[in-house]
Order: structure tokens, then sequence, then C-alpha cells
């Protein structure tokens, strides 16, 4: 039996799920042990709840991280927040983190920030990990060669009770990334690109293994964006199989393994990845270099067209539903079919979110901006995925940068990425964001999103239109 | 959780592709810490801008059971988008494709996806569109949906759901309970896991 799994060829995905299956049974999901739980305020309180209602405890506190962000003001938050439910949900992760013993980093503490940006920066994402939240962009940890994904509230009911999830065996696929990636072009481009590719239901029942030589000279902030927008793919996650890269970032993490541990686990690290006559179920292809830089024009993250495109003609989609949404699209974003995309006129940029909201982001756009002003009619909000980016980005002079360009310096949280705090748009008003997701009101009521890279959101910042950070010096800014 | 075994109701066409959870129950409604009571989020931004959107429709006030386009359910993980539902009256949503997280959450309360071909779907559409009236089957225990079109000759659609999911809704059963009965091999698996793996307890 050993000797036969031992020949059989996996994928990274394969030998990270294989090595946490607690129990498989014919005609039952498999058991699968879960390595890290994240938790944040609000998929929480009914899990907790429920565990209360049935007398439970948590089995592996010690396996188990909480963080306040979604709710979380950018402004003051040293203050109680403002908004009464925002503090009743936030109170209520504190009442249960200190009932059931986990370990939470609240508002003002230095580990604070988006959940998916502290667990890779205290070091607690590490290969071969199986890592669970109740929050879909749990793709993100995935950069690591973890097997990475979002879950709901009862699930997380259930990972808090058994350390455990039922799991059936996702579908393989290869998104393969080679060539070099042309200056101004980033991972948020690689990732939109091909998300456009695929659709939205693309990777749906697979998890996406990113390589290619492309994927391989990434850094792990860049990496980590990629993994993140899986799920706007459709998949279940995202990975990356470790290397040089993954160790030298991981080393001297607080909870990384220290002295003979470290040794045993990159040992173990080392041997994640795909074998060579592994079979994928499907497998796509892009040429780093044909990529540029890319923005959404619909209300799904699939809807993105190089930003050298104009607005598409719904009559052009061949398919009804792909008709009937880009129409929908367009009468909600109040677009013209034909319009330039650079000609497209933005009120608010966002630089932030668990996508592009990390130190490695906010260089790239302070880059852009020193020495600029933000144009005049245009808003832009900086928002540091954690409180440890912010203080790393104050060390470097970022926020001087971003201040002295007309830009709004936040504290940490999710902010702009979803209307669930006082960071919003207004009904009409239209974004260039980082983010993930532009969903129709995703980033408040009536709020219109063109989703774009940091380099793009600084450029847009400049001259008020969407921008491509090559086209700069054209614009005269 | 409620058993579902067989279910029929009226049912409300949403001809819509990439029906996300954002649309489904927006965050600001998520703030609430309790696991009911969400009917006032449901489809709100489309039920109040847009007038002859499908809900608004009396006709389709009652409806049991939503069809929609493919790609049902896509983005944010909120388990909330399957209580909105729920607690909006649905029992049964039917699509040619889900997003996973929330055909996986559907399973947990009780709110049964039906995966049909888009084909099959379109019919649907058809015929609820022209008779708002008309009853729709969903039978779990069959794995069939039925319906009468224009009350003529009942037309029946099978549906594949894997068996062990199928008996977990027929019963009501929650996972956790069941996932209890194998306390002894997680703990094996537990003194089987390498030393250096991290835990979360305050960094030294």
């Amino acid at each position: 039996m050993a000797s036969e799994e031992s020949t059989v060829p996996k994928t990274l995905a394969e030998k990270v799920y294989d090595a946490h299956v607690v129990r498989s049974t014919s005609g039952e999901p498999d058991l699968l042990y879960i390595d890290l739980h994240l938790v944040h305020e609000v998929t929480s309180p009914q899990a907790f709840d429920g565990l209360r209602a049935a007398g439970r405890t948590v089995r592996r506190p010690d396996l188990t991280m909480a963080t306040e962000d979604h709710n979380v003001p950018t402004l003051d938050i040293l203050s109680p927040i403002a908004d009464p439910i925002s503090r009743a949900q936030v109170d209520a992760l504190r009442r249960n983190a200190a009932e059931f013993g986990i370990r939470l980093a609240p508002m003002g503490d230095r580990d604070q920030g988006i959940v998916h940006v502290i667990g890779p920066q205290l070091g607690l994402t590490q290969p071969g990990m199986t890592i669970v939240c109740g929050d879909s962009h749990t793709s993100t940890h995935g950069a690591f060669g973890a097997l990475a994904f979002g879950i709901g509230t009862s699930e997380v009911e259930h990972v808090l009770a058994t350390q455990t999830l039922p799991q059936y065996r996702p579908k393989q696929m290869a998104v393969t990334v080679d060539g070099e990636l042309p200056p101004g072009v980033s991972a948020k481009d690689v990732i939109l690109a091909v998300i456009a590719e695929i659709g939205t239901g693309g990777g749906q029942g697979h998890v996406i293994e990113y390589r290619g030589s492309a994927i391989e000279a990434l850094s792990m902030e860049a990496r980590m964006t990629i993994c993140n927008m899986s799920i706007e793919a459709g998949a279940k996650a995202g990975l990356i199989a470790p290397d040089e890269t993954t160790f030298a970032y991981l080393k001297g993490r607080p909870h990384a393994p220290q002295g003979a541990d470290w040794d045993a686990a990159v040992e173990n690290w080392s041997t994640l990845r795909t074998d060579e006559d592994a079979v994928f179920d499907r497998e796509v292809r892009i040429d780093a270099a044909s990529l540029t830089p890319f923005v959404t024009w619909g209300t799904n993250p699939g809807q993105g067209l190089p930003i050298t495109g104009a607005v598409p003609d719904p009559a052009d989609f061949a398919d009804e539903g792909d008709r009937r949404a880009a129409e929908q699209a367009l009468a909600y974003m109040g677009l013209t079919a034909g319009t330039p995309l650079s000609e497209i006129k933005v009120d608010t940029v966002f630089l932030g979110s668990c996508t592009n909201g990390r130190i490695e982001d906010l260089r790239v756009a302070a880059e852009l901006l020193r020495g600029r002003h933000v144009d005049p009619d245009t808003r832009m909000l900086v928002v540091p995925g954690s409180v440890a980016v912010k203080a790393q980005a104050e060390a470097e002079g970022l926020d001087k940068v971003f201040l002295e360009a007309g830009a709004e310096w936040r504290g940490a949280g999710c902010s702009m990425c979803l209307g669930m705090n006082p960071d919003q748009l207004k009904p009409g008003e239209r974004s260039a964001s980082t983010s993930n997701r532009n969903f129709q009101g995703r980033q408040g009521k009536g709020g219109r999103t063109h989703l774009v890279s940091p380099a793009v959101a600084a450029a847009t910042a400049l001259t008020g239109k969407l921008t491509a950070p090559a086209d700069l010096e054209n614009a005269g800014v | 959780m409620d058993a579902f075994t067989t279910h029929t109701g009226t049912a409300a066409p949403l001809r819509r592709t990439n029906v996300d959870t954002d649309q489904i129950i927006p965050a600001e409604y998520l703030k609430r810490i309790t696991r009911s009571g969400f009917e006032d989020g449901l489809f709100v931004a489309w039920r109040t801008n847009e007038p002859d959107f499908v809900l608004n429709r009396p006709e389709y006030a009652s409806a049991s059971v939503l069809v929609a386009g493919p790609d049902f359910g896509t983005g944010s993980s909120r388990e909330h988008a399957v209580w909105a539902l729920l607690d909006g009256g649905f029992r049964v949503v039917i699509s040619s494709r889900f997003a996973d997280i929330f055909r996986n959450n559907s399973t947990k309360s009780g709110l049964l996806t039906v995966l049909l071909p888009q084909p099959d779907v379109e019919a649907l559409w058809t015929a609820i569109e022209a008779e708002p009236t008309t009853e729709v089957t969903v039978d779990l225990q069959a794995k069939q949906v039925r319906y009468s079109p224009g009350g003529g000759q009942s037309t029946t659609v099978p549906f594949e759901i894997d068996d062990y999911t199928r008996w977990r809704l027929l019963e009501g059963l929650d996972d956790v309970g069941l996932t209890e009965r194998h306390l002894g091999d997680i703990e094996s698996y537990e003194n089987g896991r390498s030393a250096w793996l991290p835990r979360a307890l305050p960094a030294r």
C-alpha cells in the first residue's frame, strides 16, 4: 500500500490533501484535518453560539487565531466603533475569544490586520498546511503551497468543535504562466487576465496550481495576490509550489520553525511539488509577455479587458446569458459601449485589501506618486493591510509620500473592499480599486468598481481617469 | 437542520447569471450576530431599485423555488446568503452551476440546491413565465424535479446529488455530531502531526 502510494504521481494539492486525511471511507466524504483556523468577527458569532448551545468546546484553541478586520474603521481606530451594530459584532468576537481561549488580535494590537495579511506575516501560514477561514479569500495562503480555502459559518463551527472538515477530493487544474511579464504588468494583471480567460465559473470544483517561469519569478506577496483571487475564478483554492523564495520569506518570522525544526520543515516542504507525470483535469497556458495592465468594466471579476481596450458592446456576446449580463453591467456601471477604458473618469481610488494591501503594493504605488499630486477631483485612500504593514510603510517614509501627493493615509482593515465599515462609495460614485470584487454595491450601495493593480491605481489617482503607468508621461503629470 | 424530503411550491424565474452573494444579501446585513431574520436583506438592492425585479411581481411573491442562471452564489463565503433565502421562504434553488462554497453552505442548513442542465433550466423558465402558478415538485427521495407546463402533461427531470449529502438532507443531520463519532481517528491523526507545525499561541 505504502509503495503503491509513493509511485502514483500526484499534484501538489493532492499531496497536501492526502497528508491530512483523518479518515476515508467509500460513500462518505473524507475527514480532513485542519492545521490552522483563522477567525474574524463577521462569520463566527453564530458558530460560537452553536458550540454553546451544544455544550461543546473549541478542540484546538492553539491552532485557532482571531482578528478584527471587516467592521474596523480606518480612522480613529482606538476609539470604540461608532456604529452600534458593528461594535456589537466586534464585542461578540472579544467575548467568544475570551470564553473559548482563542488568541485575538483586536484593534490597536500590533498583530491586528486583515486576516489574510496577518497569517503570512506572523509565519503561521506555512507550506503543506491545511488552512481555513470563514472568508472566501482564504485562498491567499495557497501562495505558500498550503491548501487553503474559505468556508461558511456552519463549517466554522465544525472546525472549532473537531479541527476537521468533511471534504470531497477536488479536481485539479493547472494554470501555467511562462515567460517574462512586461514592465508595469503585475500579479494583479495576471490573475485578472486568468479570470477573464476561464470565467467566474471556470475553476469550479477545482484547485488551481499556478506554475511556470513567470510565477516562479514572483515575490511571495505577488503570489498571494494571484492565489487570493482564485475564488473569483470559482476555484476552491489556488496554490503555488514552495521554493527558495517561500523559505526566505518565512525564515525568522515569529511562528516559523527554528533550529533543527527549521531544517526538518524545509526538508518536508521541499517535497511539496507536483510530480512530473501527475495528471491535471484541466490545463490553461498563458504567455506572460502578452499581458498588459488589466481593468474590469463590468460587475463580475471575469468582465475585464486590457486597459487599452474599450467598453464592449453587449451585442457582440454570442451567449445569451453573457449578453444579458453585459447589458445589466453596463446599465449599472453607467458606461456606453465603445468608450475607451482609458477615458473613464473615477471619483475614488482605493489602494488596499487582502489582494493588494501589503508593503510591496504600497511601495509600487508610492514610487509612482512620489513628487506628483493626485488629481484634484479624485480622492485616494491608502489602507495598509495590517498594523505591521502600516508600521513598515511609515518606517520607509511611504506615508509621507502618500500624504504629500494628496492621498489619505489610513489605519489597517478591510476598508473599502466591502461595505461593512465607514469607508464606502456613495451611490453612483466610481472607483478604481485594488480589491477583488466589482460586484454591484460591493463598495457601498450604488457604487461602481473597476478592479485594477496598485500601479494602475496610482496612475489613475494622478490623472483622474483609468490610466496605465506607462502612459503617465503622455498624460503630462 | 430541518430535514428535506420533498417540496412542492411555485417557482420564480431569475434570469441572471453570476448572482453573487453580495446581491443575495449585501454586507451591511452581515453585522448581525443572529442566525435568522435575514429576509429583509434578501436581494434588497434589486428589490429596491428595480420595480420589475421578479420578486417584486405579485405572481412570484410566494415562490419557494428559485430558478436562476449559471454561476449562482459566487463570491463571498457568507452563509447568511443561505439563511436569507430560507428566511425569505425559499427551500430550493435550481441552476446549471453553483459556486462551491454556496452549494456547500446550502447543504448545512437544509436549502436544497438542484443542479440541472441549462436547457432544462430554460424549459422551466419558459413554463413558469407562461404560467406563474405552475407548481414545481422537487423530490429528493426520487432525485426528480416534476412540473406540468401549462397544466398539461407532467415533465420529469432527474437530477444528481451525491448519496451522502442526500442522506444527510433527508435525515436532517448535522455534521458535527457525525464527525464526533470519529474522535478516535482524529486523536490518532493528531498524535502523528509533525512537532514543528505552528501553533497560534502568542509568539515568543
